[in-house]
């Protein structure tokens, strides 16, 4: 019977792919999540390692019982065959034909074997990653992203020294500056950008969330409790140490958005977690031909990108939280389902879900505005400074590129300087390289998601793959 | 408080890994990055061209820094990676494959 559902690919298993999968199935589509974690969670809902024991996996969590709600709707959903969900699978490309699609994975960890999996319709619920803005000292073991300290932690129940100091601008510094005190790290200090009198110019917008600003309140009493030190307006401009972090300067900012002359202070620590903001995971989209708005895949109302069969949720569609995934990927799935049938969907069926999405896509602009880098943050760039992690390549080789070459975008920056073409493609420095350049930030175009072995690009396509069994 | 007490993990016993040689303790679950911060590790990598010291950047799997050889296969995401029993860890300079 399941067989002859029509049968759509998921590409990630966090709040966006989960909540698109149970709708649905829900609804009589034969789903396969693919996903590249050992367990389901994507990143906010990520897992300690099943091995670790862990008896009281919440203590690191928010929204525990929403998680159930998704953990125990996938379990019944693959007891009763109508999901399956392929863990450790690392989607490089998804390929459209004549026929549907084919998403091209390797096997984790090592990434070496290859397997395929065909579907009438793709969800692309991507997620997305840390943006960090480069400043001296950036690379010294011990300065990780906010966002890599927290998954450390959820993951794999570690940390990377006994006192922390967690900066940069936005939202995700508070969950990692509690959770970090929670685990028994000294967080010295939280060290955010965003000028408080933005807050205030916008809390008209905020309060429209009256929850979001509840959580706020809570994640304040919670750094009260662990006698956290907040330097609202303030920066991180050197992180110091030989072969490892030994100390952070902090720094306050003006009403322009400059260091303040004269109010650098050291505070000792041998973690730095840093983040300022988050970029969407679009390279599976660009691959299909989806328009990409700015850095995020556009969507319809019905989270439809303008290639027919594939559907964008999440993170990939512009950076909101869980709460505004879960709502996509609810009418992700509910359109999909619909759709597949050959019907015309009826939103008022996700009325509610439609709601949810229209108020925190409009609170996250708005936090957008407050949490922005402070305006010269590429000042802070010394022409030593290491931009590109990956190539090595330093602000100055950029700037000499830019004012000197007549480089006037990012892709000819790297073609000068090798800035972007190294391992991680430009995850990490793209947004610093256009930020020097004085150009907006544009998604990178990567044929390719992830590295692949060359034997698998040779092989690839050239067997019918299995459907995977339902 | 530690993060394992906080999640009331109980792992099973922990097992022996070789980093260049030396031995380090890892619990079933810990990846690569996980049991060398456990052990105060925090960089195995030294880069290509400067020969600076690099360590777990993005815990997730992105950025590639924190490289490393294991078992003799180089250019493995310690982040990613879980740990076996006996495991050979090696630190990995520039490229991984120069010897």
């Amino acid at each position: 019977m399941t067989a002859e559902r029509p049968h759509l690919a998921v590409i990630g298993a966090g709040p966006a792919g989960l909540a698109a999968t149970l709708a649905a199935a829900r609804h009589g589509v034969r789903v396969t999540l693919v996903d590249s974690a050992p367990e389901a969670g994507g990143q906010f809902y990520r897992q300690p390692a099943r091995e670790l024991g862990a008896r009281r996996p919440e203590a690191l969590h928010h929204e525990w019982r929403t998680w159930e709600r998704l953990r125990d709707g996938l379990r019944t959903h693959q007891q009763q065959g109508t999901v399956t969900h392929l863990t450790d699978h690392h989607v490089w490309l998804v390929e459209q034909h004549s026929g549907g699609f084919t998403v091209h994975a390797l096997l984790g960890p090592e990434q070496t074997e290859p397997a395929e999996v065909r579907a009438d319709a793709v969800l692309l619920a991507t997620g997305g990653y840390e943006k960090v803005l480069p400043f001296p000292g950036w690379t010294l073991p011990g300065v990780v992203t906010a966002g890599g300290a927290q998954a450390m932690l959820k993951a794999t129940l570690s940390v990377s020294g006994r006192t922390a100091v967690v900066a940069g601008t936005g939202p995700l510094l508070l969950p990692v500056a509690t959770g970090l005190a929670a685990a028994g790290v000294r967080v010295a200090a939280l060290v955010e950008s965003a000028d408080p009198r933005d807050f205030v110019r916008r809390s008209r917008a905020l309060s429209a969330q009256p929850a979001k600003l509840a959580e706020g309140a809570r994640y304040a009493a919670q750094l009260a409790r662990h006698r956290v030190r907040t330097l609202i307006h303030h920066i991180v401009v050197e992180a110091h140490g030989t072969d490892r972090l030994e100390a952070v300067t902090v720094a306050a900012l003006d009403g322009a958005g400059h260091v303040r002359p004269g109010t650098g202070r050291r505070i000792a620590c041998d973690t730095l977690a840093v983040g300022h903001g988050m970029l969407p995971h679009t390279d599976l989209a660009q691959g299909l031909g989806c328009r990409i708005d700015g850095v995020a895949v556009h969507v319809d109302d019905e989270q439809r990108t303008d290639v027919p069969g594939v559907w964008a949720a999440g993170e990939a569609t512009g950076i909101g939280g869980a709460a505004l995934s879960l709502a996509e990927g609810h009418i992700a799935g509910r359109s999909i389902a619909a759709r597949l049938r050959g019907v015309e969907p009826e939103p008022h069926g996700w009325a509610g879900a439609a709601r949810a999405r229209t108020g925190l896509r409009r609170f996250f602009a708005t936090l957008d505005e407050i949490y922005a880098p402070p305006a010269h943050w590429a000042e802070q760039i010394t022409d030593d400074t290491v931009v590109c992690r990956c190539e090595e390549v330093t602000g100055g080789a950029i700037r000499e590129a830019v004012t000197g070459l007549g480089a006037g975008d990012q892709r000819t920056v790297k073609l000068l300087t090798r800035a972007g073409m190294g391992w991680c493609q430009g995850r990490m420095c793209g947004s610093a390289v256009a930020g020097l350049i004085g150009c907006p930030e544009t998604a990178a175009r990567r044929p390719f998601a992830r590295p692949v072995p060359l034997g698998v690009l040779a092989r690839a396509g050239e067997t019918p793959a299995p459907e995977a069994e339902g | 408080m530690n993060p394992l007490e906080l999640a009331q993990a109980r792992p099973g016993p922990a097992f022996t890994v070789t980093l260049d040689g030396r031995e380090i303790e890892a619990l079933p679950g810990q990846t690569v990055a996980a049991a060398l911060w456990t052990a105060g590790i925090t960089s195995w990598r030294s880069t290509r061209g400067e020969g600076r010291p690099r360590g777990v950047f993005c815990g997730i799997g992105v950025c590639y820094d924190c490289l490393v050889t294991v078992n003799d296969r180089p250019i493995q995401r310690a982040c990613l990676v879980p740990l076996r029993p006996g495991d050979a860890i090696r630190t990995q300079e520039g490229t991984g494959h120069d010897g």
